[in-house]
């Protein structure tokens, strides 16, 4: 087995009093892909945003290859860098063509070169399809595009882990496949991904094991075919009946 | 149709005393908006902070200058500087650092308006590739703000060359100076001047002020 690369112990968040996660520990391995599901307001997107400590958090640990992930510390640019993060909205910097877009952090915060970063992202462009749109402005884009270009500026950075944030909750039903697509070709390339979604196909067929978390505490942390065959809580039995249709007569 | 006394527009250099006075305004104006522009940003930014001292501070500064008449504060640092500091400052300077008083506080509020329209997401992507807080303003916030600014920034420079009328208070000689100047020189000889000349400066205003509202507008249109 692959050696852990992330660790997430006793995690804890609250906002305002409230508590959001209460208590998350798992542990990734290297080349694991790791989906994580919920309804809605679970904590699901939170523990991301933790993951990479864009929250504060209030209790706990997230190491990443054996170096903590602290909010506000001093090696969290460092951290970071490791750490490639997709959000469900689109994020890409609106005044950037998709070329600035993706060479600005591998220029700027790693200091590399140009020409080599530049080439590396035409690779990469040309991998999701979109090598024609170097010079084009995300507004002249698609949804899809505009994620797909997303996620290869996260991988400019050479990132150890992927986290995905909903990715596909804000696209049209048909450009959801393009994006899903570009994803399970990372998958298949080893990468090590923590996936957020709601796309319970997509789930299973990604994914190495499901966290589901209801709330604020991880129910179930298991391999995709017993988490959809049988799983073992209520709370996940009812929450998969959500994705059962029965006409009734 | 009735003489408008246009024919002293022609007497000697007029047109070119007058083209001067008008080029003294639009000289103060831009210097002024010069200045006001990396001043009023980083006013906007340091509004931004959620520190009451600096919050206060600001406040009080921006309501002092558009509550006080434009004239007033050139009456101050002209006349008031004088006898107070000893400062020998000429008219000029003393409008350059009204205006720029002025545009910074008009610019700083522009300014902290298009910085908070800008979305949480954009400080986060930004944050998630690593960027440092003054990284995120260099590339990602400050272009995006500027483009949000730069059609009201040309606005506030029609502003100001329309108020440079009153700097011939604080004798600077300008166009609408200029303008008196030749009206009272050909008073016996062109009593009906006054029209005539003052309406060319009206229509020279018109002429400076106009292509830059266009301007404004076409910018508006296009980074929207």
């Amino acid at each position: 087995m692959a050696e852990v690369l992330l660790k997430v112990k006793d995690l804890v968040k609250q906002f305002d009093g409230s508590t959001v996660l209460d208590g998350i520990s798992f542990d990734v391995r290297r080349g694991e892909v790791i989906v994580v599901v919920g309804s809605s307001g679970c904590g699901k997107s939170t523990l991301l945003r933790c993951i990479n400590a864009l929250e504060p958090i209030q209790g706990g640990s997230v190491e990443l290859g054996g170096e903590p992930v602290v909010h506000g510390s001093k090696n969290l640019a460092k951290m970071r860098q490791q750490i490639g993060m997709v959000f469900q909205s689109y994020d890409l910097f609106p005044h950037m063509n998709v070329i600035d877009n993706i060479l600005l952090a591998p220029l700027k915060v790693q200091k590399r070169n140009k020409s080599e970063v530049r080439a590396e992202a035409m690779e990469l462009l040309k991998r999701v399809g979109l090598e024609d749109r170097a010079e084009s402005y995300p507004r002249q884009l698609s949804g899809g595009q505009k994620q797909r270009v997303a996620i290869v500026r996260a991988l400019c950075m050479h990132p150890v882990l992927l986290l995905f944030d909903e990715v596909t909750a804000a696209l049209d039903p048909e450009m959801v496949r393009e994006v899903l697509d570009v994803m399970l070709d990372l998958a298949g390339q080893g990468r090590t991904m923590i996936i957020v979604t709601h796309e319970m196909q997509f789930a299973r067929a990604i994914a190495d094991r499901v966290l589901f978390i209801d709330n604020g505490k991880i129910v179930e942390d298991t391999d995709p075919d017993t988490f959809f065959e049988n799983p073992k809580s209520d709370r996940a039995k009812q929450f998969l009946n959500i994705f059962n249709f029965e006409r009734s007569k | 149709m009735p003489d408008l006394g246009l024919d002293v527009l022609f007497k000697g250099k007029n047109m070119l005393r007058l083209l001067g006075g008008l080029w003294v305004a639009v000289r103060i104006s831009l210097i002024s908006v010069a200045l006001s522009i990396p001043l009023g940003i980083l006013l906007g930014i340091v509004m931004t902070f959620k520190n009451p001292i600096t919050k206060t501070v600001t406040r009080i500064y921006l309501e002092f200058i558009r509550i006080m008449p434009q004239l007033v504060l050139l009456f101050i640092v002209f006349f008031s500087s004088t006898r107070t500091l000893g400062w020998d400052i000429s008219g000029e300077l003393a409008s350059v650092i009204v205006f720029t008083a002025w545009g910074t506080a008009e610019m700083g509020d522009l300014v902290r308006g298009a910085l908070i329209s800008i979305p949480k997401h954009q400080y986060e992507s930004a944050s998630a590739l690593a960027l440092s807080p003054s990284q995120t303003y260099f590339y990602i916030i400050i272009p995006q703000t500027v483009r949000r600014l730069i059609p009201l920034s040309i606005n506030l420079v029609t502003r100001m060359i329309k108020t440079t009328s009153l700097i011939l208070m604080i004798g600077v000689v300008e166009v609408l100076k200029v303008a008196q100047q030749i009206i009272e020189a050909n008073r016996m000889s062109s009593p009906n001047a006054a029209f005539g000349i003052y309406l060319v400066v009206l229509i020279m205003y018109f002429m400076i002020c106009w292509p830059i509202s266009m301007l404004a507008r076409y910018l508006e249109k296009k980074w929207r």
